[in-house]
């Protein structure tokens, strides 16, 4: 990333022309309204399940003592994981220098933000007394995991939104005045948020400053995040979750989902916005590329996770694993790691599938195989404690997800889909001033 | 196979907690009890001297913390009347200078289950609700197998304790791990840390809401229950503060269960009232913690099933016996 920025490129023609085509779709349109419709009623219907919860107690969900832990973990785990792409792109590969993810640096910063923002809100619906979150800060014991992780989490969703906000803000400069087909709020917003930006070449140089300052923050904070997410299960004693690579392990999983839900958002928005000019096939096959290098990663720790133990056949592990294997989670378990994981890395290895159509529909699978495998880790270790399941009702010595629960996790998704459509539609998503920088260099250059 | 070490029993200097106990003992073993009524004794004593001159009035022995026996008048005696605040304190500090241990003898146990349930009646919790639970074990398929009690085994080195993110379960110095559920934020880490399954979640309103309004909560017996926090086996520590036996080594029509104090190293049987020596007993019958290997450091002992007294007559269920 370039320590200065030549301002040359306001002057530049092509800027009108990039504002132009980014901003077209910003604003309210009746797909819009039509869309967020559906979404607004059908969270309506999940904040429903969720009171019912908060009256009747947990009760409601398909947990009991054994398998206390389930779905919302599962997802928490999953939003988590997802939120971490946002720093593997804008950070980690741009900071190395890679010029083709500068278009969807933001895409992966929202990402971010959103999966970050409802990650806190899952863990809350999982709480028994959620009324008594604030005791978590009142009486936090610095032993415990989840303080660590509430730290982190916050702090990651604090950074992710500024690296959202900070690059945004010489485009709401830049938009003010383009911006006629839209509502006047929405102009007065960006008079606001656009902090009387005047495009000075000093102004840049501390953005520049303050987004690497942030950029290289965001590594050990992401890095953080998810190994700490992923002691939660790790400092147990309990056969499947007692692993030391536990941490790595979850952050390689990450990159796979975050990496999946990049291409998702991507290809919508190109395809809805026609911003194929900026979201071109080669980001879709750099993209594929990099999935098939994560998960290359991710497929080697879940060999190391779950051969070792294994080829050993501890007692205990050997009953978790029977189950993963050959018994009641077989099915589930070998779809997640055959379409999840082998074939994607098979099919990505060929140019043709790193088209944008088949893009999306590998990401999709992928996508969902990643939230199963959350479940895959979450559930099944608690079906076999160290100690018989004994004298209990049978309803209590499986794990049967009810629909209440469904709906408040569906809830959670439907946030995280709302909170998207809200940035990619109001705001700028591809950044225009990095654009037409990027453009006015390549002409200056082309011309000498 | 428990006939041995009966000298426990007749060493003054190690008294356990049988009925035969004298008052002195009782009060000697219970520090904190005699604080209060230190404090108290100090507080009427003044009052006595006054009414001391008053002809007629009418006098109460009372037992001051230094034993001696004084004559307080009726009038200056004041009900106090304990409020949450007092029961956390107490609670949260334990009954200072014990270590308190459980031995189970699984010789003895035919799973009665009477412990379970004069523990769920103490504790309000309903049949499969358990602060204690009687497991059937069986180690491999060639042993024998046998009926094995399981209440929390109070474990000097507790993951639930570690991973509590709000201090609702906590240590005590009398080796007890308490909940507290007007802390407990229902986040279930300890469930999922404790490898003796130990704990259970009110996932529900708990059995007796009604009756139970307007009790302070007692920390020390978890009563009353709250819907969306943790329970657990908490060695009737409201029991031990009095001076008694937990509910379920009382209710024991079998002798299975032995509790006591390390620090004294003696304890009493629940049936039959014998007092033993601790080390002794786990000596002579090769007595043996839960899962050592985890590092848990349980305050529970087991006796193994050798000579049992019974023949095994294993439900045909476990499962469907609720």
């Amino acid at each position: 990333m370039a320590s200065e920025v030549n301002t040359d490129f306001l002057q530049d023609k092509k800027l009108d022309s990039i504002a132009a085509d980014i901003l077209r779709p910003v604003g309210i349109t009746q797909g819009f309204v039509v869309w967020m419709g559906f979404l607004g009623v059908s969270l309506m219907g999940c904040i429903y399940a969720y009171y019912i919860q908060w009256d009747k107690g947990l009760i409601v969900t398909g947990l009991r003592d054994y398998i206390s832990w389930g779905m919302y973990i599962a997802n928490f785990v999953f939003f988590v994981a997802t939120s971490l792409v946002g720093m593997l792109i804008s950070s980690v590969l741009g900071l190395i220098g890679f010029k083709w993810v500068k278009p969807i640096a933001r895409i992966a910063e929202i990402i971010a933000v959103a999966f970050a923002a409802v990650a806190g809100l899952v863990i809350v619906s999982d709480m028994g007394r959620p009324e008594r979150l604030a005791n978590v800060i009142l009486h936090g014991r610095i032993q415990s995991p989840i303080i660590w992780d509430v730290t982190v989490v916050t702090t990651y969703l604090t950074i992710s939104i500024l690296l959202y906000f900070l690059p945004l803000i010489p485009d709401l400069a830049i938009s003010k005045g383009r911006m006629n087909h839209t509502p006047k709020w929405l102009q007065n917003m960006y008079e606001v948020l656009s902090v009387k930006w005047q495009h000075t070449p000093e102004q840049y140089r501390l953005l520049l400053k303050a987004i690497r300052i942030l950029l290289i923050l965001i590594i050990p904070t992401a890095f953080a995040i998810h190994t700490v997410t992923s002691w939660l299960f790790a400092v147990t004693l309990r056969p499947g979750w007692d692993s030391t690579i536990f941490g790595p392990y979850f952050l390689a999983g990450a990159f796979v989902a975050g990496s999946a839900a990049v291409v998702i958002v991507m290809y919508f928005i190109r395809s809805n916005y026609k911003l194929d000019k900026y979201l071109t096939n080669h980001h879709f096959d750099m993209m594929g590329k990099l999935l098939v290098l994560v998960s290359i990663v991710y497929l080697y720790f879940n060999i190391n996770e779950y051969l070792v133990p294994s080829y050993k056949m501890k007692t205990a592990e050997a009953i978790h694993l029977h189950d993963l294997f050959v018994g009641e989670y077989a099915l589930m378990f070998w779809s997640v790691q055959l379409l999840g994981l082998v074939l994607p890395i098979i099919l990505l290895l060929f140019s043709f599938f790193r088209k944008p159509f088949s893009m999306l529909v590998i990401s999709i699978v992928v996508l969902i195989a990643a939230w199963f495998k959350r479940f895959l880790i979450v559930v099944p270790t608690q079906d076999h404690p160290f100690l018989p399941m004994q004298y209990v009702p049978k309803a209590w010595m499986v794990y049967q997800p009810t629909i209440i629960e469904t709906a408040i996790t569906v809830g959670t998704l439907l946030l995280v889909i709302i909170i998207i459509t809200i940035l990619v539609k109001f705001f700028p998503v591809i950044p225009i001033w990095e654009m037409a920088e990027e453009q006015h260099e390549l002409d200056h250059k082309s011309q000498k | 196979m428990s006939q041995n070490s009966k000298d426990a029993s007749h060493d003054h200097d190690h008294p356990g907690h049988d009925s035969t106990n004298s008052r002195r003992d009782f009060f000697k073993n219970f520090g904190l009890f005699g604080a209060v009524a230190a404090a108290g004794g100090a507080a009427v004593y003044t009052g006595y001297k006054y009414e001391e001159t008053k002809p007629g009035a009418n006098f109460v022995r009372v037992l001051t913390a230094d034993n001696r026996i004084i004559e307080v008048p009726k009038e200056g005696f004041k009900d106090i009347k304990v409020d949450l605040n007092q029961l956390q304190k107490q609670g949260r500090e334990g009954l200072k200078g014990h270590r308190f241990v459980m031995v189970i003898d699984l010789a003895k146990c035919r799973n009665a289950r009477k412990c379970i349930t004069a523990c769920q009646g103490a504790h309000h919790l309903r049949p499969h609700e358990y602060h204690i639970n009687t497991l059937v074990m069986q180690e491999s398929e060639n042993t024998a197998p046998y009926f094995m009690p399981k209440p929390c085994q109070h474990c000097d080195n507790p993951p639930c304790v570690a991973v509590c993110p709000v201090d609702a379960t906590f240590k005590r110095q009398d080796g007890i791990v308490l909940i507290d559920n007007e802390r407990c934020i229902g986040c279930r880490f300890c469930i999922a840390a404790c490898p003796y399954s130990a704990r259970l979640f009110h996932w529900e309103e708990p059995l007796v809401v009604e009756a139970d309004k307007g009790t302070p909560y007692n920390i020390e017996l978890n009563v009353p229950q709250r819907k969306g926090t943790i329970s657990k086996c908490l060695f009737s520590s409201d029991r031990l503060r009095e001076g008694k036996l937990p509910y379920c080594v009382s209710a024991c029509p079998n002798g299975v269960y032995y509790f006591g104090d390390e620090n004294q190293d003696s304890v009493t049987n629940g049936t039959t009232k014998e007092t033993f020596r601790l080390s002794e007993l786990l000596k002579v019958n090769a007595g043996y913690q839960l899962m050592p290997e985890l590092g848990t450091k349980p305050r529970v002992y087991y006796l193994p099933a050798k000579n049992r007294l019974f023949e095994f007559k294993e439900d045909k269920d476990p499962v469907q016996s609720i």
